[in-house]
């Protein structure tokens, strides 16, 4: 098998958006009928082999077993701490600023399904990281991520105190440096690994 | 304690342990991913030198101190050599980000920034596969969003087998989540409580 896939037609989106887009690899994705338990074990829930990003990073399936796990606890364990609609906007803020298309599209959308705030999220997509997200909660949450997102880190106690008087405690505070910093993992594979494409 | 833990000053028993526990996957996880990635049962794809050299030269560009002494250390306990390799070629790399091209409407945003092309002593001393996953981490820590198919291709060039380009990318990218939740944490910690 070689080790980079043949080109596929793409046609990049011109923009960043909420709308569904597809996502195509560079690196040949295993063959869903190579898996084995192993790789069932990585891909966490049964149907991800389905999906060709989940079948490439099951070349280490360890990892993205890990990786799937830590995931979902720091976007769907929602017991106490940040509301769900703020970790997605977490999510795509560090997607703006990384600027990965596709992740931006995902989770934008999601922060709009559970915020019912779409037009605030369209500004941050439209306007970039810079736009004013319609209240001081949410303008918090993009601070503190766009500092935790750049090289060097730049998040500090200015930010904490920013979202302390936005009034998040400390779970939810976590889960913004949580979200965020997770998304400088997720932003890093899907922007090296493959390319966005409109469906 | 997890690696997470002490890179951040957490103790056992203080708010920011009990913080933490709030999250008991994520924080369990967290230490797995090191763990495959770093101390991994099967090293074929990726050998244990090219971890420890990427893992260094990454948390190094990132810029959080305990990160990059713990990643230093382990790497110049594993090849002096390299380590020292890795440490100029840290000097060379180092620079602010995220930067990048952007296409299509959004090309008003790009940002220009460097490119890491090493010298050939370093090149040398490294050899052509650690050379080029330098070359490849070095974009998806400053510059990502310049990634292209042809950006692949040095590093099967260079010997990279689809799982070794897999291993490599989870290794950088899962440092630019670990580096970002010690520094968050270490903020968090250093306050009193509330």
């Amino acid at each position: 098998m070689s080790t980079l896939t043949t080109a596929a037609e793409v046609t990049p989106p011109p923009r960043f958006t909420q709308e569904a887009l597809g996502w195509v690899p560079w690196v040949e994705p295993l063959d869903e009928l190579d898996l084995t338990d192993r790789h069932y074990e990585g891909l966490v829930q049964r149907p991800r082999a389905k999906n060709p990003y989940f079948r490439l990073l099951a070349r280490d399936p360890e990892v993205l077993g890990a990786r799937t796990r830590t995931d979902l606890d720091i976007f769907c364990n929602t017991a106490d701490g940040l509301g769900r609609a703020e970790r997605e906007l977490g999510a795509a803020v560090a997607s703006r600023s990384n600027g990965c298309v596709y992740c931006a599209s995902v989770h934008s959308a999601f922060a709009t399904h559970f915020s019912k705030r779409g037009e605030d999220v369209q500004r941050l997509l439209d306007d970039g990281v810079g736009a004013d997200l319609g209240d001081e909660a949410w303008n918090a949450v993009r601070d503190a991520v766009v500092a935790l997102t750049a090289t060097p880190v730049r998040f500090g106690a200015e930010h904490v105190a920013a979202l302390r008087a936005s009034g998040f405690d400390d779970t939810a505070i976590l889960d913004v440096i949580n979200s965020g910093a997770f998304f400088n993992w997720a932003n890093r594979l899907m922007l090296s690994l493959g390319e966005p494409t409109l469906s | 304690m997890d690696v997470i833990d002490t890179l951040s000053g957490i103790a056992a028993g203080t708010r920011l342990d009990e913080l933490r526990a709030h999250r008991p996957a994520a924080r369990e996880q967290a230490q797995a991913t090191y763990d495959a990635l770093l101390f991994p049962f099967d090293d074929g794809a990726m050998s244990l030198v090219e971890r420890y050299a990427v893992a260094a030269f990454v948390a190094a560009l990132f810029d959080v101190p305990a990160a990059e002494q713990h990643y230093a250390r382990l790497l110049s306990e594993e090849d002096p050599t390299i380590a020292a390799a890795v440490t100029e070629a840290v000097e060379l790399g180092r620079g602010a980000g995220p930067y990048g091209s952007f296409g299509g409407e959004l090309v008003a945003e790009s940002q220009a920034g460097p490119e890491l092309i090493l010298p050939s002593h370093l090149a040398d001393a490294l050899g052509a596969r650690l050379t080029a996953a330098i070359h490849h981490t070095h974009l998806l820590a400053l510059h990502p969003r310049d990634s292209a198919r042809e950006r692949l291709q040095p590093l099967v060039d260079a010997g990279w087998t689809a799982d070794g380009i897999v291993t490599l990318s989870q290794l950088v990218s899962f440092l630019a989540f670990q580096v970002r939740v010690v520094a968050g944490l270490t903020v968090l910690a250093a306050e009193g409580s509330h």
